[in-house]
C-alpha cells in the first residue's frame, strides 16, 4: 500500500493533480476558472439578457421557444428608444454634465489636495473631519435649500448648478478626489520643490510646473472616476436640471412616459406598444457610452489604484 | 540674542507656510461654507418648522420638533424603512467585503485570461447607477435566479422567526444586485495586496506555512485598512443610491402636500444619525478586530 502511495508515477500524477510548491496542479486550476466564469457569468448575463431582449423582435419576444437566440436581428427597438431617449441631444447634454463638472473638480480636489499634503498650518484635522462629512453626508440633507437657492438665482435647470459646486471643491464625492491627490502628494519626493524653492520659484509656480506634471495618473484617475460618477448620478441632477437641461439617465427614467407620448397606446398598433425589447434597447443605449469608455480606457481603471495608492498606510 | 532672532524668523517662516498653506485650501474651505455648511443648517432650520413654498417666497411655521417626533411616531412607515435599510446594510456589507475580498485574491494570482476577467470584473464600476439598476431589477435578472420561487425555499422561509426572515428574503432576492456594488471595492483591496511584499510568502513558505495559514496569518491583518475604508464607501454608496427606499420615500415626501419640506428635512436629519451611528458601529466593530489581529 505504502509503495503505491508514494511510487514515482503517483507522486508525479498528484503534483499534476493537487500542485506543489512551484505551481498550481490541475484541480485547483479548474476550480478556479470554474469560479471566475461563474462570477464573470453573474455581471456579464444581465447585460447579455439585455442585449439579445433588446434585439428581439415582437413576434420572438411572445414566442416561448425564443430564449437566447432571437429569429431575427431586429433594429425597430433601437430605432424607436433612439427618438424616445432623443438620443443626440440628450447624450451631448450627459457628455457635458458629466465632463465639465469632472474637470473643474479634478482640478480644485488637486489644489487642495497639494495644500494638505505639502504644508503645515493649523486645522489640519479639522479639515480632514469636515472631507469625511461631506463624504457622508446624505445628498437631500443639503439638496434643498441649494434648490431653492439656485430658483431665487434663475440657476435651476442650468449646467451651472452642476459646476458652481465642483469649481469650489463640493462637487460630487469631491472628498475621495482630494483624498487621491493628497496620497500622491504626499508620496512624492519633496527634493524638486525644495530646489525650485531655493531658486525663488512661488509656490503657485512650483504647484504647476512640478508637482502638476508628477501627479499625472492621479489627474487622469480622477478626471474618469468623476466622470463617470457624474454620468450615473441621478439624484442631483433630477433635483438640479429639471426643467432645464436633459440628461440620457434622466430620459431613461420616464422612458415610460416618453414613450407614450411619441407613440400614444391607443393609436399604434399592438407590435408598437411599449414593450421589454424597447425598454432594454433603452436601457443599452444608456449604457454604451460607458461600455465603450470603458473599454477604450480600461488599463486606467485597472491599474488606476495602485498608481494613485489611494489605500494608504 | 541670536537664538532669539532665529526663533522670531523660524516662527515668521512656519506662518508664512501656514498663510501658503490655508492659500491653497481656500477654495476648499469658500465651497464648505456655501455649498454645505450653510444648505445643511437651513435644512436643520426647516425641519423644525412648516414649510410651505410660494413662487416668490418660501413661509415658515416654526413648529419645534413636531417634524420629527412625526417621523418617529406617527407615520406609519417610516420607522419600518429605516430599520429595512438597517437590515440590508448590515446583510450587504459583509456580502460585499467577502465577496470582493476573494475575487481580489484571485486577480491578484497569475493565471491566463486574467486581463479579460478583470475587465469583467470591473464592469459594474462603469454601469452601476440608478436607472440601470432599476431595469435590471425590473427584468429580474438581479436576484439569485429563481431561488426565492422554490416550494422548499418559500417553506423554509415561513418557518424563520420574523426577525431572521426579512434578512434571509432579502439576501436571497438581492444576492446578485449585492454584487453589483462590489466594483470599486475590488480595486482597493486588489491594490493592497500589491502592496504587501513578496518575500514574506517566501519566507512563510519555507518555514512551512500552509496557504490558509499564510492567508490568516499574513494577508488578512495587511488587508484591515482595506477593509475599514471599503466597509465605509460600501455603507455610504448604499445609503445615497438614488435607488434606496428611504431615500425615495423622503423624495417623495418633499413634493407630498401631507408631507412637505419641513417634513422630509426632519426625516433627512433621521436617516443621516442613523447612518452616522451604523458607520461608526462598523468602525469600531472593524478596529476592534484589527487590534486583535495585529496583535
Amino acid at each position: 500500500m505504502t509503495r503505491i502511495i508514494h511510487h514515482p508515477t503517483t507522486d508525479r500524477l498528484r503534483s499534476i493533480l493537487f500542485g506543489s510548491r512551484a505551481h498550481r496542479g490541475v484541480v485547483f486550476t479548474i476550480a478556479l476558472y470554474a469560479l471566475l466564469v461563474a462570477i464573470g457569468f453573474v455581471y456579464l448575463q444581465p447585460l447579455l439578457f439585455m442585449f439579445i431582449t433588446s434585439i428581439k423582435s415582437p413576434g420572438d419576444l411572445l414566442n416561448p421557444m425564443v430564449q437566447w437566440v432571437p429569429t431575427e436581428l431586429y433594429l425597430g427597438n433601437y430605432a424607436r428608444s433612439f427618438r424616445v431617449l432623443n438620443y443626440p441631444q440628450t447624450l451631448l447634454a450627459s457628455v457635458l454634465i458629466s465632463v465639465a463638472p469632472s474637470l473643474l473638480q479634478t482640478l480644485v480636489a488637486s489644489v487642495v489636495g497639494y495644500g494638505l499634503a505639502r504644508y503645515r498650518f493649523w486645522g489640519k484635522p479639522i479639515v480632514f473631519l469636515l472631507l469625511l462629512i461631506t463624504f457622508i453626508i446624505p445628498p437631500q440633507n443639503t439638496v434643498i435649500p441649494q434648490m431653492l437657492t439656485y430658483r431665487n438665482l434663475g440657476l435651476l435647470g442650468s449646467p451651472l448648478a452642476l459646476i458652481l459646486p465642483a469649481l469650489l471643491g463640493q462637487g460630487y464625492r469631491s472628498a475621495i478626489f482630494i483624498l487621491i491627490f493628497y496620497q500622491s502628494f504626499v508620496s512624492l519626493p519633496k527634493v524638486l520643490e525644495e530646489s525650485a524653492r531655493l531658486d525663488g520659484a512661488t509656490d503657485l509656480r512650483i504647484f504647476i510646473a512640478i508637482a502638476m506634471p508628477s501627479a499625472l495618473p492621479a489627474y487622469i484617475v480622477s478626471f474618469i472616476f468623476s466622470t463617470v460618477w457624474y454620468w450615473n448620478e441621478t439624484f442631483l441632477t433630477t433635483i438640479f436640471l429639471e426643467g432645464g437641461v436633459t440628461t440620457l439617465p434622466m430620459q431613461l427614467s420616464r422612458f415610460a412616459q416618453a414613450y407614450e407620448n411619441l407613440y400614444p397606446p391607443g393609436v399604434v398598433s399592438i407590435f408598437e406598444r411599449l414593450n421589454e425589447a424597447v425598454k432594454m434597447s433603452g436601457t443599452f443605449l444608456n449604457i454604451l457610452p460607458l461600455l465603450v469608455m470603458y473599454f477604450v480606457l480600461q488599463r486606467w481603471f485597472v491599474e488606476s489604484v495602485e498608481m494613485t495608492g489611494i489605500t494608504g498606510e | 540674542m541670536m537664538g532669539r532672532s532665529r526663533s522670531r524668523r523660524e516662527i515668521s517662516l512656519r506662518t508664512r507656510e501656514a498663510l501658503h498653506g490655508y492659500g491653497f485650501i481656500l477654495i476648499w474651505i469658500v465651497g464648505f461654507l456655501l455649498f454645505t455648511l450653510l444648505p445643511l443648517s437651513e435644512t436643520f432650520h426647516y425641519s423644525l418648522n412648516q414649510v410651505s413654498v410660494t413662487a416668490t417666497h418660501i413661509h415658515l411655521d416654526f413648529v419645534e420638533w413636531a417634524n420629527y417626533s412625526r417621523a418617529l411616531f406617527t407615520d406609519p412607515n417610516f420607522v419600518e424603512l429605516l430599520v429595512g435599510y438597517t437590515v440590508e446594510t448590515l446583510v450587504s456589507v459583509p456580502i460585499v467585503l467577502i465577496f470582493a475580498m476573494s475575487i481580489a485574491l484571485f486577480l491578484n494570482l497569475k493565471f491566463r485570461l486574467k486581463g479579460l476577467f478583470r475587465v469583467i470584473f470591473f464592469l459594474p464600476i462603469v454601469i452601476t447607477s440608478g436607472p440601470v439598476i432599476k431595469e435590471l431589477t425590473a427584468q429580474g435578472v438581479a436576484s439569485a435566479p429563481g431561488i426565492a420561487n422554490i416550494p422548499a425555499v418559500v417553506d423554509f422561509l415561513a418557518q424563520l422567526p420574523r426577525a431572521l426572515r426579512s434578512p434571509v428574503e432579502y439576501l436571497l432576492t438581492s444576492f446578485i444586485l449585492i454584487l453589483w456594488f462590489s466594483g470599486v471595492q475590488i480595486l482597493i483591496y486588489l491594490a493592497s495586496l500589491q502592496k504587501i511584499d513578496k518575500s514574506i510568502y517566501e519566507a512563510a513558505a519555507i518555514d512551512g506555512a500552509s496557504g490558509w495559514e499564510i492567508f490568516w496569518k499574513i494577508i488578512l491583518p495587511s488587508l484591515s485598512m482595506a477593509t475599514l475604508l471599503n466597509a465605509i464607501y460600501t455603507i455610504v454608496t448604499l445609503s445615497h443610491f438614488s435607488e434606496n427606499r428611504v431615500i425615495r420615500y423622503i423624495y417623495n415626501q418633499t413634493y407630498d402636500v401631507r408631507g412637505g419640506i419641513g417634513y422630509a428635512s426632519a426625516m433627512a436629519f433621521i436617516y443621516f444619525g442613523v447612518m452616522v451611528i451604523l458607520l461608526a458601529a462598523v468602525y469600531f466593530f472593524l478596529m476592534q478586530w484589527a487590534k486583535r489581529e495585529s496583535k
